[in-house]
């Protein structure tokens, strides 16, 4: 056994130095195309990979026992930190569950709010993948155009609730804020220009000769083994399951928006980024939809952004601030917490990466009892066991790329 | 008579809790109440001995013996339709049970339903891997072990994933507290420096809000001189302050404290 300490490294036991031909090779956990702390263990014979192990948990924060220690409102920034990519869907699907577990009916404009932050976070998360995947592959200029549009998405965010990363927008029972008044016009603008821009991503990167090498017939996932590994999203997408938890399990409005669930039955790394490119415009349409509902609501003036709880959720602040009942439960909530009732609810959302689950055991008290975050990522960092052998060096790069894994969400 | 609450759960409690307060329970149906529910509750009780079962928020859960959860998800994969094991993981109920309820989320694609199956090992049992079934599992488990200790039996690679591998202690137990414990403050120190110099480094400090007004090592003190890692008074006198260009430097004048002047009007 190897001394571990004074800065040694201390390597699990794994044997670098071997008889046969067989080399070690540690990849990352400070790799630049890692996207994040990752550790790949990777036994080559020559270039080809034989076996692959990923090493994970150098972002780990122990959200779930951070969770157990804090209110209910209180976890929502927490949120935030895991997939930090598109943070108010995390934001959401913990909404979500809670308001499961109470048994709330948001209103109808907070739905709609709430949606418009969903999808522009899918936009800004696809073009993230897309402008980091192209630059791990070499492509610097597809980097710069999509970090353009993204960064337009997130002037938008930030117009809205001030923060551009890590947002907190959603609240358990509503949205806090209304859209300002230039968001709606701001957001048509970017979308009507984002079409063309899909098309010179497209233009640029479709038929490019050392895009195609490194991305048509790499990282083949066949249908059995994304279903095997819990593949979600689009990598479960892309081999051939039409699986959206959008479309099959609807939540907030998404049964009133039409939209398509792209499919691919290739499950190589070109059919991934050709779905990324497809969903892209999936929600620019569902955008179009939810602006049109905006002002509906607005026409009808159905103003209200938080749900009417008063056991669970504060009541209006004009209401705390004239009414002194309204004043007592708005302290209670605040320094006490909320308390739903006993029971359990799993609440499965379609996040950017695939299902975003949140198990909440609760047992009537302030602080949830137990709380399980199911991370997308999480698997599709583990089925790059399976994945990997059989590929070359230069491969590992691009399937980590079409992965699109986020590491906040995978150590959590 | 006052209820019982475990003494060794170190989680944060509510700090008041009225007396007469009765926790509200989300609502449970049976199971017969949804037909799709009802027929694969059927299929999986003509096998295997059912020890509760209910739906709840459109869930079905359903209890079983640990010894059956290899059969049980075999046969809810293959017969009923689930194909995806979308979660797994466990409850910590040692101090008011003695031991753990491990929990799968089963999905099924065609059905578009989902069901959780669940069953209770004590504290040092093991349960069976569902490895073999559903790979997703491999982690799943590995996650399980890490954060609660349960051994998995016939698990490929049992070993921590998220945790370092020489940890001790588990973290998603309610006995484990939120900042860590006596091995977590020392345990980088023990790594790096070895435990011969616990102490002159001494124990990592893991309370964020804490702040050393006389710590010399990490904050300077204002107005004073003092060399890092000295005993700081705080009555010792000031060091003056004395500037290079004092007197010396073409149209720079230097900061003179006495005649600064405060302006009363701040609008002038």
């Amino acid at each position: 056994m190897q001394q571990t300490n004074r800065l040694r490294p201390f390597f699990e036991n794994i044997t670098f130095e071997r008889d046969d031909n067989e080399l070690v090779l540690n990849f990352g956990p400070q790799h630049p195309s890692a996207h994040g702390q990752l550790r790949l263990m990777l036994h080559l014979q020559q270039e080809q990979i034989v076996k692959a192990h990923p090493d994970v948990g150098y972002l780990h924060r122990g959200m779930e026992k951070m969770a157990e220690n804090m209110i209910y409102n209180e976890f929502m920034p927490t949120t935030d930190r895991m997939d930090y990519i598109a943070s108010s869907s995390n934001n959401y699907g913990f909404a979500l569950a809670v308001e499961r577990l109470i048994g709330l009916e948001v209103p109808r404009r907070a739905k709609v709010i709430r949606m418009l932050l969903l999808e522009i976070n899918r936009l800004m998360s696809h073009l993230f993948w897309l402008a980091t995947t192209a630059l791990d592959i070499g492509a610097m200029t597809i980097f710069l155009y999509a970090f353009r549009e993204r960064e337009y998405l997130m002037d938008i965010i930030e117009d809205y609730c001030g923060a551009r990363l890590t947002h907190a927008a959603i609240r358990i029972g509503g949205v806090p804020l209304d859209l300002p008044d230039n968001f709606i016009p701001d957001l048509k603008a970017f979308l009507d220009k984002l079409p063309q821009n899909i098309k010179d991503y497209e233009d640029l990167l479709d038929t490019n000769r050392i895009w195609l090498m490194r991305m048509e017939n790499v990282g083949v996932i066949p249908t059995e083994m994304a279903l095997s590994w819990g593949c979600t999203g689009p990598m479960l997408r892309a081999s051939g399951v039409a699986w959206d938890i959008r479309k099959e399990e609807p939540y907030g409005l998404y049964d009133e928006v039409e939209f398509a669930v792209p499919v691919s039955d290739k499950g190589d790394n070109y059919a991934r980024y050709k779905l990324y490119m497809a969903e892209m415009r999936e929600s620019a349409k569902i955008l179009y939809q939810c602006i049109d509902k905006y002002e509906e609501t607005v026409k009808n003036n159905q103003t209200e952004l938080m749900a009417h709880a008063p056991q669970y959720i504060s009541a209006p602040k004009l209401d705390i601030m004239t009414q002194n009942y309204s004043l007592m439960q708005h302290f209670v909530l605040v320094t006490q917490g909320m308390r739903p009732p006993v029971g359990e609810v799993y609440v499965a959302t379609e996040s950017p990466k695939g299902e975003l689950g949140f198990f909440i055991n609760s047992q009537g008290g302030p602080y949830p009892y137990r709380l399980k975050l199911r991370a997308p990522s999480f698997w599709h960092t583990g089925i790059l066991t399976d994945l990997l052998p059989g590929h070359y060096i230069p491969d590992v790069v691009s399937i980590i790329g079409t992965t699109n894994i986020v590491f906040g969400e995978v150590d959590r | 008579m006052r209820p019982y609450t475990p003494k060794d759960d170190v989680q944060k409690k509510s700090y008041y809790t009225d007396r007469y307060w009765v926790a509200p329970q989300v609502p449970k149906s049976d199971v017969s109440e949804d037909a799709v529910f009802a027929a694969d509750h059927a299929a999986l009780r003509a096998h295997f001995e059912i020890l509760e079962d209910y739906i709840q928020r459109g869930q079905m859960v359903i209890y079983i013996h640990p010894k059956d959860n290899y059969a049980v998800l075999e046969f809810l994969r293959d017969h009923c339709g689930y194909t995806q094991l979308s979660e797994l993981s466990a409850i910590d109920w040692i101090a008011q049970r003695g031991g753990f309820e491990v929990f799968y989320q089963m999905l099924s694609m065609t059905k578009k339903k989902r069901i959780r199956v669940k069953c209770f090992i004590g504290e040092h049992e093991a349960i069976n891997s569902v490895e073999k079934l559903f790979r997703s599992a491999d982690w799943s488990e590995r996650e399980m072990y890490d954060m609660f200790g349960i051994k998995v039996n016939n698990h490929p690679f049992m070993k921590r994933i998220l945790m370092p591998d020489d940890w001790e202690g588990f973290p998603l137990r309610k006995t484990y507290p939120l900042q860590g414990d006596e091995f977590a403050a020392w345990y980088e120190v023990d790594r790096i420096f070895g435990k011969e110099a616990r102490d002159i480094i001494g124990p990592e400090i893991r309370d964020t809000a804490r702040v050393d007004r006389y710590d010399t090592e990490r904050f300077a003190q204002l107005g004073h001189e003092v060399p890092k890692g000295s005993t700081f008074d705080p009555n010792q006198p000031k060091t003056p302050l004395a500037y290079q260009e004092e007197g010396g430097v073409f149209l720079i004048e230097g900061f003179d404290e006495t005649k600064s002047k405060i302006i009363s009007d701040r609008k002038r």
